[in-house]
């Protein structure tokens, strides 16, 4: 994984609470064997009509927000199915990190698995950049955990160990194959093999 | 120190562990894997010349995309098939067990888990699916993961995480009427009350005297949810109900080992006056049947209600009610409509929330002796080849084809449609499945969720209807 730098880029506003990862990708497109390529299908059903034509609403549809590599959401955003491929899609299309109030945990996790940032702020932090901020750019310092808007500085909070993941583009099968001789032992002591 | 199940089982299976604000390395027990998610997780093993740590915990089966007709046919979908194709050369490669499209214990990963005594109290279980939650029922710490994840334990058998808050949701009395009400009408209930994500960062144990006079397969049906609440599992405590349920299935241990297990799985039972972080209490005789009317799982309705105006429904949080128009123009409702006015036109009975035996024998309570109404197309598919069998010896396929019902082979089906059991744009369906997002189903599908006699009676009228008045 690529580690994670400094980030500075105009936000993407979604005002949708609620998103779900059906939405994020639709099931027609789980069926790829690899973990790329999902991009095009990203929210693929709120952009593109019946006939596959792009809608001229949808925000990811305007040129204006095209390029953007931060994707600014309401409230409890990547709820329901597990599917990764909902991560893929958002880091195949190009965004690097996330700015919302709350995330379901699956999602979360997923996101930190693939060097996406997901940042957590509070509703009136995330209104008010809504509201007046969408075309501003946002600077997001990850060893600092600030995040700066015009004149406007936000701290955010991040597990250490995810933070580090992310700086380091660490793999996790590594790291924990380190623990091989804890893993061993608490086999031996237990016996996860309970069958008839 | 006072515990509840979920503290027991997390101690219990602790690898390594720094302090409370790190992750720690936790053992899992049991990983099921499908041909959904899993094919990026063995390339990764591949990649990094990695094998499999314990090819003897992880099981698989096919599910997601697999067609529920004549399974002695070639599949048409192309796509489809190389995902299978792909499963079965992975298990093949790494040494894991496949409970492959044609084989007698086929079905929904989170219906044969429980049946074949793969799921254990006190165990702790992963899949690559929200609904691995389902599994909780069994007092055992199981939850869904992404890819990622899988391929992280498929090589080390462990996974890193940070404890979960401990959240009780206690239920007691009795419904008023334990056919026309039922689990479904209960977990929904639930949702509708602390919403998709009141269980956030928790896992949700439900407790109480409703719980403890629930079967093993009610038990599912809630804890199949949690995930709709938001939580990270949900779990039962194990008691008697789960003991006698797991004896004489084909994988649970037997005789010595299954009586020396016992005495460890009553120690498993939260203590009493152990400490919760969260805590709530309903009184299930007030829950009657429900239907969903939105396009989450929270926007639930009682069967006697109208559709409510999104105003009513976000209680004054704005993005709320913007969601709650948005839900209303795609599920072409109008607000203040009775829900029982509102016509369907497929019914769906099946989904690892509700393609259990008992699901389909109180379905078919329902349909016996009636026709599906002209206007509906209606199809039951059952959870698992085992369910199927099951069904077919109470003759169960006989009252559902009688009615009109499709009686189909065992998979996850509508509830998701990546096989082509889906919805056209427009459709509305009467679904015993567990999610109502948009497109869901299909493109442009209208799903409302129910119970499965809420189902059945939709699908003998056309529309929802109180089942109550039935039964």
């Amino acid at each position: 994984m690529e580690p994670f730098s400094n980030l500075k880029s105009k936000p993407v506003p979604l005002d949708i609470v609620n998103v779900d990862t059906d939405q994020i990708i639709p099931k027609q497109f789980l069926k790829l064997l690899g973990k790329t390529g999902y991009g095009k299908y990203l929210f693929y059903n709120w952009r593109y009509d019946e006939n596959g034509n792009a809608k001229p609403d949808f925000i990811l549809n305007l040129s204006e927000f095209e390029g953007r590599t931060i994707l600014l959401t309401r409230e409890h955003f990547g709820i329901g199915s597990s599917r990764e491929h909902a991560v893929w899609a958002i880091k195949d299309f190009g965004f690097k990190a996330i700015l919302g109030t709350s995330f379901a945990d699956i999602f979360y996790n997923n996101c930190f698995k693939n060097g996406i940032l997901v940042v957590k702020l509070d509703k009136d932090k995330i209104d008010h950049i809504f509201l007046e901020k969408t075309n501003k750019n946002i600077e997001i310092d990850l060893l600092n955990q600030t995040i700066k808007i015009d004149s406007d500085i936000y701290n955010f909070d991040i597990d250490s160990t995810l933070k580090s993941y992310l700086m380091e583009g660490v793999d996790e099968i590594s790291t924990t194959l380190k623990f091989e001789n804890a893993i061993e032992k608490y086999e031996i002591d237990n016996d996860p093999l309970i069958f008839n | 120190m006072l515990k509840t199940v979920y503290d027991k089982i997390w101690d219990n299976h602790l690898v390594y562990s720094y302090d409370d604000k790190h992750p720690s390395l936790i053992y899992i027990d049991r990983h099921f894997i499908h041909e959904v998610t899993s094919p990026q997780a063995f390339d990764g093993l591949r990649m990094y010349n990695r094998k499999v740590r314990k090819p003897a915990l992880t099981f698989a089966t096919v599910d997601h995309n697999v067609p529920t007709t004549n399974r002695s046919l070639p599949m048409v979908d192309e796509i489809s098939s190389l995902q299978i194709k792909t499963l079965q050369k992975n298990c093949q490669d790494f040494g894991i067990t496949l409970f492959d499209i044609n084989d007698q214990y086929q079905g929904i990963v989170h219906v044969i888990g429980p049946e074949l005594g793969l799921t254990l109290p006190g165990t702790t279980i992963v899949c690559g699916d929200s609904h691995t939650s389902t599994h909780g029922a069994f007092g055992a710490l199981a939850f869904g993961i992404g890819t990622s994840e899988v391929e992280h334990v498929l090589a080390t058998q462990c996974l890193w995480m940070k404890k979960a808050k401990n959240f009780e949701i206690i239920l007691n009395n009795t419904l008023k009427n334990d056919l026309a009400i039922s689990a479904k009408d209960v977990i929904l209930s639930i949702i509708k009350n602390i919403g998709t994500s009141g269980g956030s960062g928790s896992v949700i144990e439900y407790r109480g005297s409703f719980i403890s006079n629930l079967s093993m397969e009610k038990r599912m049906t809630i804890c199949n949810m949690s995930i709709e609440a938001g939580a990270r599992a949900g779990l039962v405590s194990p008691d008697e109900v789960t003991f006698n349920y797991l004896r004489d299935k084909p994988y649970s241990p037997k005789n010595e080992s299954f009586e020396r297990l016992l005495n460890e799985w009553r120690e498993l039972r939260s203590d009493n006056n152990a400490k919760y972080d969260q805590s709530i209490l309903l009184n299930v005789d007030n829950v009657i049947p429900q239907v969903t009317w939105g396009t989450n799982p929270a926007m639930t309705i009682d069967v006697t209600s109208t559709i409510p105006n999104p105003d009513e429904y976000a209680k004054g949080n704005e993005e709320e009610k913007k969601s709650a128009v948005r839900a209303l123009e795609y599920m072409d409702l109008i607000p203040g409509i009775p829900i029982t006015d509102i016509s369907i036109d497929r019914v769906f009975i099946g989904s690892c929330t509700n393609a259990r035996l008992e699901d389909l024998i109180e379905a078919s309570i329902i349909v016996k002796d009636k026709k599906v109404s002209p206007n509906v197309k209606a199809m039951v598919v059952p959870g698992s080849q085992q369910v199927k069998l099951s069904a077919e010896k109470l003759g169960l396929d006989t009252i559902f084809m009688n009615a009109g019902f499709e009686w189909r082979e065992s998979g996850c089906s509508m509830c998701l449609g990546m096989n082509p059991d889906i919805l056209s744009p427009g459709e509305r369906c009467a679904s015993t499945s567990n999610r109502n997002f948009e497109g869901r189903q299909g493109t442009g599908g209208r799903t409302h969720l129910v119970s499965p006699v809420m189902a059945a009676a939709a699908a003998i009228v056309g529309k929802f209807v109180d089942v109550r008045e039935w039964i």
